[in-house]
């Protein structure tokens, strides 16, 4: 963990989370430019229960971003909001300066929003090769009589899917997998099929709900530098949801912290570790400290 | 007075789609499968009923109590023998097994009784009801399918709620593997509910025939589609559900007999469902039950 | 790469097993060895090969429950008679033609019913969807049984009261209604059959090992997942049950002009079951396996023609033990002790010591 924590810290270093009016916080470097996500008033009902209520955030360009929160916080039902799995009985949702109202789910993904699953959700009949094509489904493009007839444009569309499914799959450790069934991986290759098949539609946003669930502390320091990897190579935003406190408080950059489906505290890690509302959440009131608490682990 | 005659006739139609449909949907609820081979098993219950008055010369309440006592018993073989096997097989694998069913008790049916159609004298002697001066004629057939209908509906109502068998046949549809932990029997269960709803189905038979009098082999397939229709109708898996579906289904179908045409009535029965479902995917008095993401 | 070697080896052992099975009628047929009413079934066995195969586009491959997919069958039947009765009439002899232009014109048809009905069906799932495919059917049926159509040296004249209000005084019909389409030339050979299968098989292959074949099939495994991956998911369930409507339409003709009448309730719910049981039997998804199973159960009932009256109720214990046997304890308990012996036999002629001991420890 130790070589991660220095990692981490420099990386933390290297951002300065700055106060922007009616914003809050964005990095530094994202100032001026469209965010990538930007929510106003967010909420959704379920049959009289306010789920999610008031939800307002500003994800920068290439921020990456942390959501966290008790279970049952209404973290996932965010993330579907987002992804328009649910539609919201109120609020507005901006991807990258553009209105999502009325747009389904497969809309809001080819303007930019990509997700994972918390319960993984891979094509397990189709190989991994294939995932990651049916990720690539709306950036190449050979309609349903050329693939019939298979005319010239679908060899050259198929040659094209096959080269940039195996790079991104190359970018990620997993092209000597390309021809295993998606259902036969490991848990944590599943995971990261999942990030693939993601990124593989061009996100601007990419949604990354619990990714390190179930992981050991190698494969979650793999994930973390992996995350950041992601978000240098391709400047997108990130937004996480996660339980491990030890990769939100070294990864994000900023921190959103939620409880009964309302927003508590948002801030820098620094600042979420120290709010009072933020541990009393976690542990109840009255509680002075202890192992729930979102805390930097050995990196703070 | 011609609308209200129509409206009972359907009514009482409806009331055999709807003993059937409960059969549809018990076994829907719990074994999660559309047991194709059902609408066989009022043509069997029914042909039990025939034989024991015309060969036996048995009255007939006994005739029915024994086809109701070999449909129970012919559910209970079935489901032992075909669909226990394949409790955890692929649903449409059990599909193809209960059509294999319906196949197999059609024929078996045609060779035994041979394919001429037998002409199914009502049992039902009881004089015809006259209301406003003879212009509104109801059969007595007619009103005792009706009165049937709701006693079985009450009946089963009563058991599913209030009995230890009923409740643990609720549990089962609800969540299979929790009711076992909890100590339910659910083979035991499964069994149960196949051997109410066949004799059920052989209720319906009877009363289908005694208001249609011709039995064949393949008497039981029509309205065994049209009964899943208006289980569909009601929402699969729910009781009142069928019996509102059942009812419904009958009236539209008289009434597109009586005012569009013979030839479509059944179209028009089919357009209504789909329409329906249009509106309310889940049937009508049906869960809509959202995949949690 | 040996995945692709994978899928091509399949695609062309599809192929072979039907162009092989094509030259083995053939010859056999040749030296006298088929019986004439097997000869007869030749062409039916065609048509039900093309009906599983495309059935399978939609049960297998999509993960749509179908139960109507007769009614596609008689739109293509029907309308080819039509289209062919008119060719006839317009002075067009080359049977080849006739049958091809029927052909396209009752799959042009069929599909445009299959999306017209697909709309609204595609928005219900699982068992609600099937109820609904079995509604379309039965619409279909019926609405048949009550069309008259006619033509004469002034076109087509339609009708759906009567033959008698069809307004024709030399014409011949069509369509007559519940007795169904009536002289009907007979021009589907085995050929023909065997064209419309190859075709059929490649469309669906070839559909399936493309990008639109891949958005079909994910939103089959995972129907949140293809949405979150920005897949039109009604766009691709609809493409696939239009497509398998299309060519159930084409089978439909090649049935029709192998019989002189085709009535209207031949195509009911029970047929469309037929062909359901072919795709289960043959494998879901499987092309192969649902053309051996829709040849192999047109068949059968001629192979048990001898025990006459008993063949459709063997028919059904066939049907069922093949659903239930493999899922018998006593069965699998039997398939696993001849894979052990097997095992054990392979790892004793390696010769290898280690092998020897490892089977041993297990």
């Amino acid at each position: 963990m130790s070589k991660f924590s220095d990692f981490a810290k420099a990386r933390r270093e290297g951002t300065k989370m700055v106060p922007v009016p009616s914003v809050s916080i964005m990095p530094e470097r994202d100032l001026g430019k469209a965010p990538a996500l930007e929510c106003l008033h967010l909420g959704i009902d379920f049959g009289g229960l306010k789920a999610v209520d008031d939800f307002n955030i500003t994800v920068g360009k290439t921020e990456i971003c942390g959501l966290i929160g008790p279970n049952g916080a209404g973290k996932t039902t965010v993330f579907n909001l987002l992804t328009k799995v649910y539609t919201p009985t109120r609020g507005t949702i901006m991807v990258d300066g553009h209105d999502t109202a009325g747009m389904g789910p497969a809309r809001v993904n080819q303007l930019g929003v990509a997700r994972t699953f918390q319960n993984i959700r891979l094509f397990n009949s189709l190989t991994v090769e294939e995932n990651v094509q049916i990720g690539l489904h709306n950036r190449i493009r050979c309609g349903m009589v050329p693939g019939i007839l298979r005319l010239p444009r679908y060899w050259k569309s198929e040659r094209e899917f096959h080269e940039q499914a195996l790079e991104l799959l190359d970018f990620f450790g997993m092209a000597d997998l390309a021809g295993h069934e998606a259902g036969s991986l490991p848990y944590g290759a599943q995971r990261r099929l999942e990030i693939v098949r993601a990124l593989a539609t061009g996100p601007k946003l990419l949604l990354l709900d619990e990714p390190a669930a179930g992981m050991n502390p190698s494969e979650t320091a793999e994930l973390m530098e992996n995350i950041v990897k992601i978000r240098d190579q391709f400047q997108i935003a990130i937004m996480l949801i996660e339980h491990d406190m030890s990769l939100v408080m070294n990864i994000c950059e900023g921190i959103c912290v939620l409880n009964f489906g309302k927003i508590i505290a948002k801030g820098t890690p620094e600042e979420i570790q120290a709010n009072p509302q933020v541990i009393e959440a976690y542990l109840g009131s009255g509680a002075q400290g202890g192992a729930g608490a979102p805390k930097g682990g050995e990196a703070a | 007075m011609e609308i209200l005659t129509n409206l009972i006739n359907g009514m009482s139609l409806g009331s055999v789609y709807a003993i059937i449909a409960l059969g549809y949907t018990m076994v829907y609820g719990i074994a999660k499968m559309l047991n194709f081979a059902h609408g066989d098993v009022i043509m069997v219950g029914a042909y039990i009923c025939f034989c024991a008055i015309s060969y036996l010369g048995l009255p007939a309440i006994a005739a029915v109590l024994l086809a109701v006592v070999g449909c129970t018993v012919l559910g209970i073989v079935v489901e032992r023998l075909a669909y226990k096997p394949l409790r955890d097989a692929p649903s449409l694998n059990v599909l193809i097994t209960a059509i294999g069913v319906s196949y197999f008790l059609q024929n078996a049916a045609l060779i035994i009784m041979g394919s001429d159609p037998k002409s199914f004298s009502s049992i039902i002697s009881l004089p015809a009801l006259r209301l406003f001066d003879g212009k509104l004629v109801i059969s007595a057939t007619t009103v005792l399918t009706i009165v049937a209908c709701v006693v079985v509906m009450v009946a089963l109502t009563f058991f599913t709620t209030k009995t230890k068998m009923g409740k643990a046949m609720r549990a089962c549809s609800e969540d299979r593997g929790a009711a076992t932990l909890m100590g339910i029997n659910v083979n035991s269960t499964i069994s149960m509910v196949f051997a109410i709803g066949s004799g059920l189905a052989a209720i319906a038979g009877v009363l289908l025939c005694s208001a249609y009098p011709t039995l064949m082999p393949t008497t039981g397939s029509m309205p065994g589609i049209k009964a899943f229709t208006a289980a569909v109708l009601g929402g699969i898996g729910s009781i009142p559900g069928a019996a509102l579906g059942g009812v419904l289904l009958g009236i539209i179908e008289i009434f597109a007999r009586a005012y569009i045409g013979t030839q479509i009535a059944d179209a028009v029965v089919f357009a209504v469902l789909i329409v329906m479902l249009l509106i309310r995917p889940a049937g009508l008095l049906g869960k809509d039950i959202h995949e949690k993401v | 790469m040996k995945k692709i070697s994978k899928t091509t080896w399949s695609t062309i052992s599809t192929y072979a097993l039907v162009i092989v099975a094509f030259i083995a009628v053939q010859v056999l047929s040749g030296a006298g060895l088929i019986s004439h009413s097997l000869q007869g079934q030749l062409v039916p066995i065609c048509a039900y090969v093309c009906l599983a195969v495309s059935l399978n586009l939609v049960v297998g491959i999509s993960g749509e429950l179908s139960l109507g997919h007769a009614g596609f069958m008689s739109v293509g039947a029907f309308t080819g008679v039509i289209v062919a009765a008119c060719l006839a009439r317009a002075g067009v002899e080359a049977e080849v033609l006739i049958f091809a232009v029927s052909a396209v014109v009752g799959a042009v048809v069929a599909g445009v019913i299959g999306l017209i009905v697909g709309i609204p069906v595609m928005r219900l799932r699982g068992d609600y969807l099937a109820i609904v495919t079995l509604a379309f059917g039965e619409i279909i049926k019926n609405l048949l049984n009550i069309i008259y159509i006619g033509v004469d040296d002034a076109g087509l004249h339609f009708s759906m009261r009567d033959s008698a209000s069809l307004g024709m005084e030399q014409g011949t019909i069509i369509i007559n209604g519940p007795k169904g389409a009536v002289g009907i030339d007979k021009i589907s050979t085995f050929v023909m059959g065997i064209v419309l299968v190859l075709i059929t098989v490649a469309v669906v292959l070839n559909l399936v090992h493309s990008r639109s074949g891949r958005a079909i099939m994910a939103v089959r495994d995972n129907r949140i997942a293809a949405e979150s991956v920005g897949i039109n998911v009604t766009k691709y369930r609809l493409m696939a049950f239009a497509v398998a409507s299309a060519l159930a339409g084409a089978a439909g003709v090649l049935y029709a002009m192998n019989y002189s009448t085709i009535i209207p309730s031949q195509f009911d719910f029970n047929q469309s079951i037929l062909i359901l049981v072919y795709v289960v039997l043959g494998g879901m998804g499987n092309v192969r396996g649902s053309i051996i199973a829709a040849a192999f159960l047109t068949v059968l009932p001629e192979l048990l023609r001898p025990i006459n009256d008993y063949r459709m109720l063997l028919y059904a214990v066939v049907l069922i033990l093949v659903m239930v046997v493999p899922h018998l304890k006593v069965y699998q308990r039997f398939v696993d002790m001849i894979r052990v012996r097997v095992l054990k036999r392979s790892a004793a002629s390696e010769g290898a010591a280690a092998a020897e001991g490892g089977a041993s420890h297990e």
